[in-house]
């Protein structure tokens, strides 16, 4: 397929079709229930499967070198902040992970910028970054240059 | 269809593509211009896009200057013996010098950033790599850009750069269309970043039918970066150099992890170590400075990834494989095992879905390794993309032409796979080279450079009709036949791509010709690519979706078409493993240790080709040292 639907647990809510990288989940006009129009462009990238509240998505190998008889199920909980797998062998092997996907309350850690004392004419016109020098040491440092690492430009060559 | 045209007007700072590069543009340059407007233009959603969309389990570019572990000097060193001395020094050092405080800056966003129980330090994979538990690495990374901001566009597929009327070689905006409604959209904007991707899918993949899609780098990365730039008529460089990548077979999934943590090596189908057996002839091709694996040994200076590259293809076809990872060994250890496997679950599934599917443990078996298909970007292991400009404080003035990571048209700024000469950036990389342009992006406007920028009626009117006119193709021939897909009057996106994917296999040094090229082959490949651009303009869509395919294949072609003109122009072979010129084997420093730079005139199609000086802004101090503490003894 590679990614393919559910018939009897999709409910057409379109949250594939919202997030697919590669514009291949759509709605089938007929049936109202989502599916893959191209799985030659499909990445099994999973980003469909872990957006479906239903869990109506699933992936199978390709079939010119994935024999059936295989799955890998996901569910992904950004309040937890976790994403556990389940990988199933043909022979019937079933492994399980389980992995943090972040540290924090989702979207609580960024600045805004916008509210952020303005830049100075002096820092517009040096080679600092936002938050830097800070950030990039972790300390005083300030960022390199070629002379502050006591390196010496060698002429360039033309042939 | 009745679409309509939408005009998004008074933009400062457009990003073209949110993946890594382009959510760090956008991010940063609200901090600049705080009172700048700032849009980004995405083609999927920016939640889940870019070839970072299914995660990462490394970031791959973090210096750690903060734990003493290494200066940006060291990781020019590093690149540039990776890439057989061929980089823009400048643009890799502000890069690295800059790349620590982004990761510092993920890691504040809630990123898992693995530590070292030991140390407290960040757990190291390799020198440059760092390891995450990286599933959510894009969203959380997007999560930024959407907060800074004004509007994120999804689902607009950005198809030209429009350029200003009153000035020449001046940005003014972009055009495009949305896949879902059809919409024309129009962004006017004072300055633009590219940040689109590098091209997968431009030779043909290993995989057929169905599994055309299980590629290495995303299928979604339609060289739009080359594209859009190109046509506007920005300089090129570096665009032979394409890369090849060592990966699980048909899964496509990472070796680098395997390697560097789990210490697994590779053996061939007798389980013989093979690689440095190809070492001796390897090194009449490109010489000591290149391949010196005692030097190598002493330095802790990694043998250059192509290099090792040629020895897998030689041995394959020598009869010796398949090659092995030999993987059985280090997954005795249950905590390996698990990282082995949640390795590829965070960024490549599909090679765990492949093991599952054929009963591969590689536990109890070791799993096979191939080459894949070339790929062209400029952020990983390779170095294609726009002549940009560099720092002021670091760039010689050939590099310099007032603007960070500015290209060769005023205002147009480009980061990630869209910059030629800064490989090994990666994700963190390219997402600092995103918050530079950005950065310069606002000076730039800052300094008055963008004013009275006039775009007129006819520029947009003239794109709205070539962007929508493959569905107007197919509205008026489709009557001509009965059904099916076979017309005398026009061919669709999957046609065009399976054309440009077999001539560039077999013209251009792909997979099936052991990745061998020459003069003549590339002559008849560039004769080929000029036919296939005229019936570019009989492609028809039957859909907004068929749309989407359509213009992305006319930027892979446009990309194809650089690369092979620089391939030609490159008399030598300069990353065997990457490419061989048939022609011209041996890797010609005297001729050859240049930057090669294109450009192609947008009014005739014409490609005018030169040489830049490749400058060595930083020493090899590195390896004087090493030499100096272990002279190398003299072999019985």
């Amino acid at each position: 397929m590679p990614t393919f639907v559910y018939m009897t647990s999709c409910d057409g809510c379109g949250h594939c079709v919202d997030i697919c990288p590669s514009d291949i989940m759509h709605i089938d006009p007929t049936y109202r229930r989502a599916y893959n129009i191209e799985p030659d462009m499909c990445w099994e990238c999973y980003s469909c499967v872990k957006a479906c509240p239903q869990n109506a998505i699933d992936a199978r190998g390709y079939a010119d070198f994935a024999p059936l008889g295989h799955s890998v199920r996901v569910r992904r909980d950004e309040e937890k902040g976790t994403i556990s797998w389940r990988v199933k062998f043909r022979n019937g092997t079933e492994k399980n992970f389980l992995s943090p996907i972040t540290t924090k309350p989702w979207g609580t850690g960024y600045p805004e910028l916008k509210d952020e004392p303005a830049p100075s004419n002096e820092m517009r016109d040096s080679q600092h970054l936002y938050s830097e020098p800070k950030y990039i040491r972790m300390d005083d440092g300030d960022v390199h240059t070629l002379e502050s690492n006591k390196l010496k430009m060698k002429l360039g060559v033309y042939y | 269809m009745a679409c309509e045209t939408i005009v998004e007007d008074s933009i400062d700072i457009l990003v073209v593509g949110g993946g890594l590069g382009g959510s760090g543009a956008a991010w940063e340059a609200r901090f600049w211009g705080q009172d700048k407007k700032i849009v980004v233009a995405e083609k999927a959603n920016i939640d889940r896009s870019g070839a970072v969309a299914q995660g990462l389990y490394a970031i791959n570019c973090y210096m750690g200057t903060r734990w003493g572990e290494n200066n940006p000097e060291d990781h020019v060193r590093y690149a540039r013996i990776d890439l057989m001395g061929m980089v823009r020094e400048d643009l890799l050092f502000d890069m690295a010098r800059h790349v620590d405080s982004t990761v510092h800056q993920f890691e504040d966003w809630g990123l898992p950033i693995m530590k070292n129980p030991k140390t407290g330090n960040y757990l190291r994979e390799g020198r440059w790599q760092i390891m995450i538990h990286g599933e959510s690495y894009k969203p959380i990374v997007a999560e930024a850009a959407k907060k800074s901001a004004d509007k994120i566009y999804n689902r607009i597929c950005v198809t030209h750069l429009l350029l200003d009327d009153a000035k020449d070689n001046r940005i003014a905006g972009a055009v495009g269309f949305n896949v879902r409604t059809g919409n024309y959209h129009v962004f006017k904007s004072k300055t633009v970043v590219v940040a689109a991707g590098g091209a997968s899918n431009i030779f043909k993949p290993r995989s057929v039918g169905e599994g055309a899609g299980r590629v290495w780098y995303a299928p979604w990365s339609s060289g739009s970066a080359y594209g859009l730039m190109i046509n506007a008529g920005a300089k090129m460089t570096q665009m032979e150099n394409r890369i090849v990548l060592a990966r699980f077979k048909d899964g496509y999934g990472p070796v680098g992890a395997y390697f560097l943590h789990l210490k697994t090596y590779t053996q061939n189908c007798n389980g013989e170590e093979y690689e440095s057996k190809w070492f001796p002839e390897l090194q009449k091709m490109v010489g000591k400075e290149y391949l010196d694996p005692e030097l190598s040994h002493r330095t802790h200076r990694p043998i250059p990834t192509c290099l090792r590259n040629h020895a897998i293809i030689n041995e394959v076809n020598a009869g010796r494989g398949p090659i092995h990872m030999v993987t059985m060994k280090a997954f005795q250890d249950p905590h390996l095992e698990e990282v082995g496997w949640e390795n590829f679950l965070g960024m490549t599934v599909g090679q765990a879905v492949l093991w599952a599917a054929t009963d591969v443990d590689p536990k109890s078996e070791n799993p096979e390794l191939t080459t894949s298909e070339p790929y062209v970007m400029g952020s990983h292991a390779t170095g294609a993309g726009g002549w940009a400009s560099g720092p002021e404080d670091i760039s010689p003035p050939e590099y310099f032409w007032g603007y960070n990571r500015m290209m060769t048209i005023e205002g147009l700024f480009g980061a990630g796979d869209a910059v030629g000469g800064t490989p090994h950036a990666f994700s963190s990389g390219s997402f600092t080279e995103g918050r530079l342009a950005a950065k310069a992006a606002c000076k730039y406007i800052d300094d008055g450079k963008a004013e009275g920028i006039r775009i007129n009626d006819q520029q947009v009117q003239d794109r709205k009709e070539e962007i929508f006119a493959p569905m107007e193709r197919y509205k008026i021939y489709r009557n001509e036949i009965v059904a099916g897909t076979v017309s005398p009057s026009y061919i669709n996106p999957k046609q065009g791509l399976d054309r440009l994917q077999k001539l560039m296999d077999e013209y251009c040094g792909g997979v099936t010709v052991s990745y061998m090229t020459n003069e003549k082959l590339l002559n008849i490949g560039l004769k080929k690519l000029k036919i296939m651009e005229e019936d570019l303009e009989s492609i028809a869509a039957k859909d907004i979706h068929e749309l989407l395919r359509a213009w992305e294949l006319k930027h892979r072609h446009r990309t194809a078409e650089c690369v092979t003109q620089h391939t030609l122009f490159r008399k030598e072979t300069r990353w065997p493993g990457y490419y061989y010129r048939g022609d011209a084997m041996k890797l010609d420093d005297k001729n050859w240790h240049v930057l090669t730079v294109s450009r192609r005139d947008p009014e005739t199609g014409e490609y005018t080709m030169e040489k830049a000086p490749c400058y060595h802004l930083v020493g090899d101090e590195e390896e004087k040292a090493a030499k100096k503490k272990a002279p190398a003894k003299k072999r019985a």
